[in-house]
């Protein structure tokens, strides 16, 4: 490790270099094509110069005299779209009138923008106040490699732009809150939740409701997803469902249980498909109804479900749910969480209990008698782990107790000095490790420590090839 | 009775990480020929809810962010837990997802 310190630092390096020279040319490229998407535009826009704003009233520009207002370009880039008897012309000019807000640039936001986008929705809107991961490229299909770091909603206009430069984008790098999103919102005609916390889609629907805007929410993790269609033509909204937020341990997230990157593929691409028929206003859209996703057994269940709840608290007879009421709400206190996905950190255990991964590090390092508990998931402990460490998932510490005492014991006689060995406790980030301790201590186990922020920290702050998921 | 019991949206987890239970449950535990919704809950938490019964029920009904369906309609439009089964009834119970 240490003697390949210099050579990983020189190509850290070079990475950078590149990188920042990446970033000149694609700010180089991105200028020009701007001067050309100036210059093309303003020979369309001859009879039309008003579109400068990034929110201006949509109009189509090329009406042949035929009363759609769909200009040759339009009629051949949407053709296969005219040729449906179901859909046509009349289909086709209504989605160039419409706007739809996507909230979330992620696994379920990419593939609905990206459709949306081709199909030539009139203006689309992105929010996202994220930036491209590379854990992210496996679901997340409208951000690439060069993005890596960069704002998802510049990544994702980017990509929507290059399918369809005739559809007006217009960015939000920031989080959806109180405060900005009866302004954003209010700008649009349908609003898909593509997010991925519970306060944020209780906060979406109930802006929807105030505004009176179509709602179009999915979800997706592990291998399920859920989607329906909310606050539209007399159905249910979000609370008139789940009047009560579930309890914090219930919302399971793709950073810890993890996600198959095709599930919210295809719940996105349904959202696609059901904004797209509440903005053309041909079918059945899904309102009233939730469609059920289980991906590892193929089957799609479509249920029924309840109807507008008078008793609902936003939606209901009853229910005077104002602007200034919304902007008021506290949504992350309402649902027990925080509205950006930023992982827990719990402070369970007194300083004396726990040491850093640096401190243990250098314990490793003198040689002190220990032993390493590592409380993750058998399946996470797969993925990589720490030398010398055995496995106890945390929901089978009780009954391995004596195991672990067992362990103890030897370590103790190999210490010879009849002086306990150590005993740690590590985990992904430094929270399952403080709940065995506390556990372990109230079983006697009274040395019990924690390493602070585990494997994570130790490959941040000790070994940085270690790797990270 | 004859009931298929599906679990979803991370409630299987609960119940061995099994999601179709197809199970014989004796009405006569509700004093008569009929089976309530109210009934079956109970039984699934004595029978198959494994572990954490907070995670599936609060009260004696489900608990926030689970929704309950059967025979693929939502129980709100049956009565609730007043709901009576029948032979052969499919009743499903789906956490809600909210990730993405």
């Amino acid at each position: 490790m240490v003697s390949n310190g210099s050579e990983s630092s020189r190509i850290l390096n070079e990475i950078e270099n590149l990188k920042s020279s990446k970033i000149e040319i694609e700010r180089q490229i991105s200028v020009l094509e701007a001067q050309l998407r100036d210059i093309n535009g303003n020979k369309d826009h001859e009879t039309n110069s008003n579109s400068t704003s990034p929110c201006s009233p949509l109009s189509n520009n090329g009406d042949l005299g035929f009363g759609h207002g769909l200009s040759p370009d339009m009629i051949y880039r949407y053709s296969r779209h005219l040729l449906l008897p179901s859909f046509g012309v009349q289909g086709q000019s209504s989605l160039l009138k419409t706007s739809i807000l996507v909230v979330g640039a992620g696994g379920l936001g990419s593939p609905a923008l990206l459709y949306l986008a081709a199909c030539g929705v009139g203006r689309i809107g992105i929010v996202d106040h994220d930036i491209v991961e590379l854990n992210n490229l496996h679901r997340q299909i409208i951000h690439s490699e060069a993005y890596i770091g960069q704002s998802k909603v510049e990544s994702a206009a980017a990509a929507c732009h290059s399918i369809n430069s005739t559809v007006q984008i217009v960015e939000y790098k920031e989080a959806l809150r109180t405060s900005n999103a009866l302004e954003i919102l209010g700008k649009y005609d349908i609003v898909v939740d593509a997010t991925d916390n519970a306060p944020s889609r209780y906060l979406i629907n109930d802006c929807c409701v105030v505004l009176g805007k179509p709602l179009v929410s999915g979800a997706a993790v592990g291998l399920e997803g859920q989607l329906t269609v909310y606050n539209y033509n007399g159905g249910p909204c979000y609370r008139c469902l789940f009047p009560t937020p579930p309890p914090t341990t219930a919302c399971q997230r793709c950073s810890d249980s993890g996600v198959l990157g095709v599930v919210p593929g295809i719940i996105g691409c349904l959202q696609a498909l059901e904004a797209i028929k509440v903005a053309s206003g041909v079918g059945e859209p899904l309102s009233g109804r939730m469609l059920l996703f289980d991906a590892l057994s193929a089957r799609i269940r479509i249920v029924k479900i309840r109807g507008r709840s008078s008793q609902c608290e936003v939606c209901g007879e009853s229910a005077a749910f104002t602007q200034q009421q919304f902007r008021e709400f506290d949504y992350e206190k309402f649902t027990q969480s925080a509205l950006s996905a930023s992982p827990l950190k719990l402070k369970l255990l007194p300083a004396e209990a726990r040491i850093s991964s640096k401190e243990y590090n250098e314990r490793i390092a003198k040689g002190e008698a220990h032993i390493l508990v590592d409380v993750r998931p058998a399946h996470h402990y797969k993925i990589v782990s720490l030398p010398n460490s055995m496995n106890i998932p945390l929901a089978n510490l009780e009954a391995r107790l004596s195991e672990l005492s067992t362990v103890l014991k030897k370590g103790e006689e190999q210490t010879g000095s009849g002086s306990a060995a150590s005993l740690y406790v590590v985990c992904r980030r430094g929270n399952d490790s403080q709940r065995a301790v506390q556990y372990l201590h109230k079983m006697g186990f009274t040395s019990a420590k924690d390493i602070i922020g585990g494997i994570e920290s130790w490959a941040h702050d000790v070994d940085s090839t270690f790797p990270t998921y | 009775m004859q009931l298929t019991l599906e679990f979803g949206g991370g409630l299987e987890l609960l119940c061995e990480s099994v999601k179709i239970h197809n199970v014989n449950v004796d009405p006569a535990e509700d004093g008569g020929d009929k089976l309530t919704m109210k009934s079956l809950l109970a039984w699934v938490r004595t029978n198959l809810i494994k572990e954490r019964p907070e995670m599936f029920m609060k009260g004696d009904s489900v608990r926030p962010g689970v929704l309950v369906l059967v025979n693929d309609c939502d129980w709100e439009l049956s009565g609730q837990l007043d709901t009576t089964l029948e032979e052969k009834d499919v009743v499903v119970f789906i956490s809600t997802l909210h990730g993405g």
